[in-house]
């Protein structure tokens, strides 16, 4: 036995490795949900089958799926959801890491995504068509074109940004409660974050609620309305200790949001944040017009909730998404036809109806679909005008390059440590995230 | 059988003193093959199995870990230790290290305990048995991020559940995600939540097996209950608590899913004051880095620690496992287990006989990769 024993000590560590090792591997393999790899799709008999790949909802239904084959009797089209954006997005990285196995032939990707997307432009099909000239507004299409002028994806639906607020808890505080009233309250046509925070200061003495939910998502929308808010245009990150527009936007939301006591101190999508639509814990939103489904969904019983057709600082942009075509499709130009299709403005405004997903396309939005529809739970706020006009609003995107997601995290994290978690002051903060800024070695 | 066989004509040069024995010579060489290799064959399928979904991950991750390795652009340059050291100088991972070892200790320590006491509990003549021994089972049977999900609302800072009834009780309200020992009391808690049950299983099946006339002797010689479970039960399921030990170590280092879930971000708070080390590995490789080579060096790093924690408290329990062994040598040589190192762990200091141990761990249990996949 005594002989035996190194040997079994060796099978004990090479089980112990094994157990590690699979352990390990199951975590790498997570979020592989997402689509069933259908990108090798039939081609028997010059039929094929193209599938697309999104997330949440696009409003892509069964029937308008169809149309498309109606139009083109050889093509079939297989629709592939993941539930969350994150999912989809796993899943997208993880297969084109592997060499684009397994991917469908047409990818929804975010905004947001755009950035690291961006740095492997080869991946993607070139969608850039002159005969699609003008069909989306020009900042949309700048989004996804790379500096040597390759189109990456086409735009599906923005995200224009309003003011949602509960009119019963502005009623109680003794604000005016109508749109237009509300509207003029914030600061109108020439609105700016001074007249939002000045309104809040009014509320927040006559009432119990706080002004707004969270001071991470008010810091996003100002970061969202500079145009290089943490990299020069050439991508060269900026140093963030001499930042001094992201200081001063970060020294002004934390002082309404803890000093003048208007921030709720939530994070968005957390549990606190969702029971506090339900404890009237803020009266005021930043909405985005795929903002007011997660609103309804949360708010059931709760009915003041009413859109103002304003916003602080200028128009601002929050999210969006495009269709891709990954370069490694066996049927590309198939897929490419079908994405410009789908992207079309009579598709994207039957999508909207559908799901709510504001379309990009000039076209669409001007649309009457789209410019008479309203709002039930929102009191029969006319959205689809108010977001129209608020798109109006947005006069570009501003640049985000590689390195935009880790800096801005850095500076979330730092609002978040003074607003939501309350472990730090606003200065002991502000180190702990220049430090963070360091350890990013940029 | 082969030596009775009739020779076949005798093919090229060989005379038959020579063809015989060489023949003889084969065959008796390929019996012997048979009894030697034959057990090893049986059994290869698991090491092959291993070695293509266990064994070259590690390696290749290995490999990764000396390069320049980005998720979407794949491999760059070798950059040879670079991405450990890397690694070593981000603070983030030495904080990520600290909030592992908190929540494996808050997590392994209770649970243990918890789950022999329980399973001393089940080993008593209860009515319907089976129906407690489900009971305890049930949290095991959900998923575990649902669990994380249920807790990360039942300890929400500003509405949830357990400050509700704190507030109840005249407590103040504690912030669950925001303060770093109280979010590990909450990660701790979820952890537990889900695997005491399944360890009080396993203690009950080693209890089970203990011979129930040592109760007997204990009752005669007047050992109350409490004495009984030190005396009796304890050091009769050893082999399973050091199992038992191990595999929580394991699974408790590697601790994703409920710190991942905790929160809407996932990336252990603001200060990263929950982040595990598998979780900043995670960000690393999908977050915003993106950077596989690093993350590739924080398998590497945590796969080292865990073998050398693994180690220590292999030594430990062992240690108190020893300690006085000889009145319960005997009892192990009736048992039939390791009546070989009994004796030597009878003889000497525990630590001089290093092999004694080895041997009890070859009961039957359930193998270590069947728990705690995560």
């Amino acid at each position: 036995m005594l002989t035996h024993t190194p040997r079994r000590r060796a099978a004990m560590a090479l089980a112990g490795t094994a157990t590690l090792a699979l352990a390990l591997t199951a975590c790498g393999s997570g979020g592989d949900g997402g689509d069933g790899g259908s990108s090798d799709g039939g081609s028997s008999g010059g039929k094929i089958e193209l599938t697309v790949a999104t997330f949440n909802d696009f409003g892509y239904t069964d029937e308008l799926l169809a149309k498309y084959t109606e139009e083109h009797p050889d093509v079939t089209v297989k629709q592939v959801k993941a539930a969350k954006s994150e999912d989809a997005r796993t899943n997208l990285t993880t297969k084109l890491a592997a060499g684009g196995e397994g991917l469908a032939d047409i990818e929804a990707i975010e905004v947001d995504w755009l950035p690291e997307l961006m740095q492997y432009p080869d991946l993607f099909e070139d969608l850039s068509d002159p005969a699609l000239d003008g069909r989306w507004v020009d900042w949309k299409v700048q989004q996804a074109t790379t500096p040597d002028g390759k189109l990456i994806g086409y735009g599906t639906d923005i995200g224009p940004s309003a003011i949602c607020y509960r009119q019963d808890l502005f009623e109680a505080a003794g604000l005016p409660t109508d749109p237009a009233e509300v509207a003029e309250l914030l600061g109108g046509e020439d609105a700016t974050w001074d007249d939002y925070f000045a309104a809040g200061a009014q509320f927040v003495s006559k009432s119990d609620a706080a002004w707004y939910d969270s001071a991470m998502s008010i810091s996003q929308a100002m970061v969202n309305q500079i145009d290089n808010a943490y990299e020069e245009s050439d991508g060269t990150p900026k140093d963030l200790a001499t930042n001094t527009e992201i200081k001063g936007i970060y020294d002004t939301v934390i002082e309404q949001s803890t000093t003048n006591g208007l921030s709720a101190g939530l994070e968005q999508w957390s549990g606190d944040w969702d029971a506090a639509f339900q404890n009237d814990g803020f009266a005021t939103m930043i909405c985005p017009a795929w903002m007011t489904g997660p609103i309804e969904e949360r708010s059931g019983g709760v009915t003041g909730w009413n859109v103002a057709d304003v916003f602080p600082g200028g128009g601002l942009n929050w999210g969006g998404s495009f269709l891709t075509v990954p370069a490694s499709g066996p049927n590309a130009e198939a897929a490419k036809e079908l994405a410009a299709w789908l992207t079309d403005p009579a598709q994207q405004t039957t999508a909207f109806e559908n799901a709510g997903t504001f379309p990009s396309q000039i076209e669409a939005q001007s649309s009457e679909q789209v410019q008479s529809f309203t709002n039930e739970f929102f009191n029969g706020a006319p959205v689809g005008e108010i977001f129209v006009n608020r798109a109006q609003a947005i006069e570009g995107a501003p640049f985000k390059g590689a390195n935009y997601f880790a800096i801005h995290t850095t500076v979330q994290d730092g609002i978040k440590r003074v607003d939501v978690e309350k472990t730090d002051d606003a200065a002991s903060s502000w180190d702990k995230t220049l430090q963070a800024f360091q350890d990013l070695g940029l | 059988m082969a030596v009775l066989s009739p020779t076949q004509p005798s093919r090229g040069l060989g005379g038959p003193t020579e063809r015989t024995p060489r023949r003889v010579g084969f065959s008796q060489r390929l019996s012997r093959w048979d009894v030697k290799v034959s057990p090893y064959l049986y059994i290869s399928p698991f090491f092959v199995l291993f070695a293509v979904t266990g064994l070259f991950p590690l390696v290749y991750t290995a490999v990764v870990s000396v390069y320049d390795w980005n998720l979407l652009g794949g491999q760059g340059d070798f950059v040879g230790l670079q991405n450990y050291t890397d690694v070593l100088a981000q603070p983030t991972f030495w904080k990520s290290l600290r909030n592992t070892l908190s929540i494996f200790v808050l997590s392994t320590v209770p649970q243990v305990i918890a789950a022999i006491v329980i399973a001393a509990l089940l080993d008593q003549n209860l009515r319907a048995a089976t129906f407690w021994r489900m009971g305890v089972l049930l949290p095991y049977v959900v998923a575990p991020v649902a669990v994380s999900m249920i807790f990360g609302r039942l300890f929400a800072d500003q509405y949830g559940l357990i400050n509700s009834l704190l507030g109840l009780v005249g407590v103040d309200p504690v912030r669950w995600h925001a303060e770093t020992f109280a979010s590990h009391v909450a990660i701790a808690s979820m952890v537990n939540f889900r695997w005491t049950g399944y360890n009080a299983l396993i203690f009950l099946a080693a209890m089970q097996a203990v011979p129930r006339e040592l109760y007997e002797a204990a009752i005669i010689d007047g050992a109350g209950r409490v004495r009984q479970f030190f005396s009796v039960t304890v050091p009769q399921i050893r082999a399973t608590i050091i199992f038992v030990v191990i595999t929580s170590t394991i699974g408790g280092l590697q601790i994703f899913d409920e710190p991942r879930m905790y929160d809407a971000q996932g990336l252990g708070g603001a200060d990263r004051q929950w982040m595990t080390t598998v979780l900043y590995l995670y960000d690393v490789a999908w977050g915003n880095q993106k950077n596989f080579g690093r993350a590739a060096a924080i398998a590497w790093l945590l796969f080292l620690i865990i073998i050398v924690i693994g180690m220590i408290n292999f030594m430990v329990t062992r240690r108190i496992a020893t300690s006085g062994a000889a009145p319960r040598a005997q009892r192990r040589g009736r048992r039939g287990r390791g009546a070989l190192a009994a004796p030597r762990a009878a003889a000497g200091d525990a630590a001089t006989v290093p092999e004694a141990l080895p041997a009890d761990t070859g009961t039957p249990e359930p193998s270590p990769t069947e728990r705690r996949k995560r």
